[in-house]
């Protein structure tokens, strides 16, 4: 029966306007709506899969802000059992690397753990070096970029997707994976899961319980530092072409004049 | 543009989020194919069942939701902003469950509601006939006993998922005594002897099925009776003070699915070198949409309320009703005016909402009958 713990973030809205404070170019947080990031969700899918085929437990782990207990209790609904809520003050700014420290600390707060589940990257950040990094300071094999994942009693196999191909991968648990975008639909909570979440236990921990000093973490002690930020450039109006007949070498003529064929 | 709601808890406010995650996800991407093609969007409702949502304002102990009709119908208006269709078929479905909820006895409840409040199960609500539209005491489909059942013929017309349902909550003539010889049925869908007429070919809301449905002596166990034989009339009209509640929200969905449209539109679309925004007589024109849209919320939230503390709210449903529905039929009418031509072309969804607005002002009582009911009851305080 794996004990199984998901790491999920809250992010901004991908259909609101996200934009970083101008004064210390971190996410300026009241600007969009935030969400538990959808990667996440499927992280938590898969996780309730595995745990309605073999039992067990399934804790989510975060670590975020006062609101992001919000993407909690969307895990929460979804099915998840219990959560781990690290908010502190003296996160705010933190780079990757405090980030992966808090979480490995945290993560050693859940006893007895088999498997670590996280998103192969994250919608903001979009670091893609948080599993990596876990499994370092875990000292834990990672398995990342799933798109399949099968577990038995003491070992985990993986199908991991990535641009350059497909990899079948095995390791003996406890042991760290990402998923990606292919890995599962995620469910939607049902209203007897929303009323069940309020009734779950939510652990609340500052960094000083995970035994973390304030002065290793936040902006001001980031490993490395945004000097300068801009918005991207609008996209250019799409160009429009008649057909007068001619449309398919026109958008032939217009593929070749980007290189594209 | 996300409606700014004033919920009560953080479970209303979940709700509202799964509601209105499904209706942009499941919803409305598949309203205008399936109104296009006719399609009944069952699998929809089993999403719906699947989530809770077929249920919420009935009592947990039989699977509901015990939601309050004030966050309840938000979550109708967010579906039916989506796809009026769904949101109309979801308020009918709440309604054909009220008779057994409220008039039902304990074991009947224990057996049949958890099933219709749960999930899979689609109901529909049978009191019109042909000859008996704004006078529904003069229904003629008739019950009669034989042993331990009722044989029920006759015809009832307009049946909303008519043929689609799993159970029709059907009003039957037990005697010739008008209003008060009305018995009320829970009659499960594969009963012998009832059957669907070919759907009604309609202007709008193309993808919901409306239907007449023929009992040709059909048996009905008296075990399926809902109250006492006499008092269907009752239960049904009963029934329609918190249906029109749910049609009101419906409308407000459409009238602000309408509404967003035409900002969006009138912000993109420019003339004489300007946004049309940005002329005045277009932004009366959009104010007064939004003074409609959220003055019809207002309305019906109200008598919601009132419900909700168990006070009578008769005659606010049927302002709600009244309100609501004009008011989405204005701001569809206007929103085709606001997008111009293109308005009237189906490249758009706002000549649809226009077409699935006038439905509303005509069933679950026409706007007529609810003046009727307004002015009744001020005489009758008076
Ligand atoms: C100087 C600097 C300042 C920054 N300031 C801020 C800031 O103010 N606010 C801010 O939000 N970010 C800030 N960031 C970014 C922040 O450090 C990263 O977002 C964070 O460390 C995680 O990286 P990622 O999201 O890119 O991780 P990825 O590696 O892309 O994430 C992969 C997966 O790891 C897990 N994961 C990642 N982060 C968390 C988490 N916090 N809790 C639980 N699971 C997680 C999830 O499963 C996620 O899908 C700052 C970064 C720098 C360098
Ligand atoms: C799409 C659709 C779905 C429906 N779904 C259902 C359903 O699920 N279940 C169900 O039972 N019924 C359903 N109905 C029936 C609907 O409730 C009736 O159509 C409605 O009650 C009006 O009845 P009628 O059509 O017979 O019109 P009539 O009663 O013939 O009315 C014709 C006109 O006369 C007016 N009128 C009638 N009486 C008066 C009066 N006393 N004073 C002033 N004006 C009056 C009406 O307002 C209307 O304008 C549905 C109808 C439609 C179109």
């Amino acid at each position: 029966m794996p004990n199984i713990v998901v790491l999920v973030k809250q992010v901004p809205d991908t259909y609101s306007e996200r934009k970083l404070a101008s004064a210390d170019h971190t996410l300026d947080r009241a600007s969009a709506d935030a969400v538990l990031d959808e990667i996440n969700e499927r992280a938590v899918e898969e996780a309730l899969q595995i745990k309605e085929a073999q039992g067990g437990e399934v804790t989510v782990l975060t670590v975020g802000p006062e609101r992001a207990t919000d993407a909690i209790r969307k895990a929460l609904s979804m099915g998840a059992d219990k959560a781990v809520h690290v908010s502190d003050e003296s996160l705010h700014g933190a780079d990757i690397i405090q980030t992966a420290k808090v979480l490995a600390k945290a993560i050693g707060t859940v006893e007895g753990y088999d498997l670590i589940i996280a998103g192969n990257e994250s919608t903001d950040g979009v670091g893609g070096a948080i599993p990596a990094m876990l499994a370092e300071l875990l000292g834990l094999p990672q398995l990342t970029h799933a798109r399949k994942v099968e577990i038995d009693g003491t070992s985990v196999k993986v199908e991991r997707e990535t641009d350059a191909g497909r990899t079948f991968l095995e390791a003996a648990l406890p042991a760290v994976i990402s998923v990606g975008e292919k890995i599962n639909d995620p469910r939607y909570p049902s209203f007897k899961g929303i009323m069940a979440a309020k009734k779950k236990p939510v652990t609340t921990l500052t960094i000083a319980d995970l035994g973390i000093d304030a002065s290793e973490v936040g902006l001001a002690n980031a490993a490395s530092q945004v000097l300068e930020s801009a918005p991207k450039p609008p996209r250019a109006a799409g160009q429009q072409i008649t057909d007068e007949g001619d449309g398919g070498s026109k958008i032939a003529e217009y593929l070749v004049s980007q290189k594209l064929i | 543009m996300a409606v700014e709601r004033l919920l009560p808890d953080t479970e209303a406010e979940d709700l509202i989020a799964l509601a209105r995650d499904i209706a942009a996800n499941e919803l409305a991407p598949k309203a205008g194919e399936y109104e296009e093609k006719e399609l009944f969007p069952r699998e929809q409702f089993r999403l719906l069942g699947r989530s809770g949502l077929l249920g919420l304002p009935y009592p947990e102990r039989w699977g509901g939701g015990g939601v309050s009709y004030e966050v309840y119908l938000q979550v109708l208006e967010e579906i039916a902003a989506a796809w009026m269709t769904v949101g109309v078929g979801l308020s009918v479905h709440t309604m054909s469950c009220y008779a057994l909820a409220e008039y039902g006895t304990d074991s009947q409840r224990d057996e049949w509601l958890p099933d219709m409040l749960g999930g899979d199960l689609l109901g529909a609500y049978a009191l019109s006939e042909t000859h008996a539209g704004s006078d529904a005491a003069a229904l003629s489909t008739r019950a009669v006993l034989d042993g331990p059942d009722y044989v029920v013929t006759g015809t009832k017309a307009w049946i909303t998922h008519g043929g689609q349902a799993d159970f029709y909550t059907t009003m039957v003539r037990t005697s010739p005594d008008g209003g008060r010889g009305i018995s009320c049925l829970l009659v499960p869908a594969d009963t012998p002897g009832l059957s669907a007429s070919a759907p009604e070919r309609k202007m709008g809301m193309t993808a919901s099925t409306t239907a007449q449905m023929i009992f040709d002596g059909a048996r009905v166990s008296t075990g399926r009776r809902l109250g006492e034989e006499g008092i269907g009339l009752k239960i049904a009209l009963s029934a329609l003070n918190s249906g029109r509640l749910g049609i009101a929200a419906c409308a407000v969905g459409l009238a602000q699915a309408a509404l967003d449209e035409a900002v969006r539109y009138a912000k993109e679309r420019s003339q004489f070198g300007r946004s049309i925004i940005e002329f005045q007589g277009m932004e009366f024109l959009l104010a007064d949409m939004a003074a409609a849209v959220e003055s019809a919320r207002a309305t019906y939230l109200e008598a919601a309320r009132r419900r909700d503390r168990g006070l009578p709210f008769k005659r606010q449903a049927s302002i709600a009703k009244l309100v609501a529905t004009d008011a989405a039929m204005k701001v569809t009418t206007d929103a085709v005016q606001v997008l111009g031509g293109a308005g009237y072309t189906k490249d758009f969804p706002v000549e649809r909402y226009m077409r699935e607005a006038k439905v509303p002002q005509i069933f679950e009582g026409t706007n007529q009958i609810q003046r009727m009911v307004i002015a009744r009851e001020l005489r009758n305080k008076a």
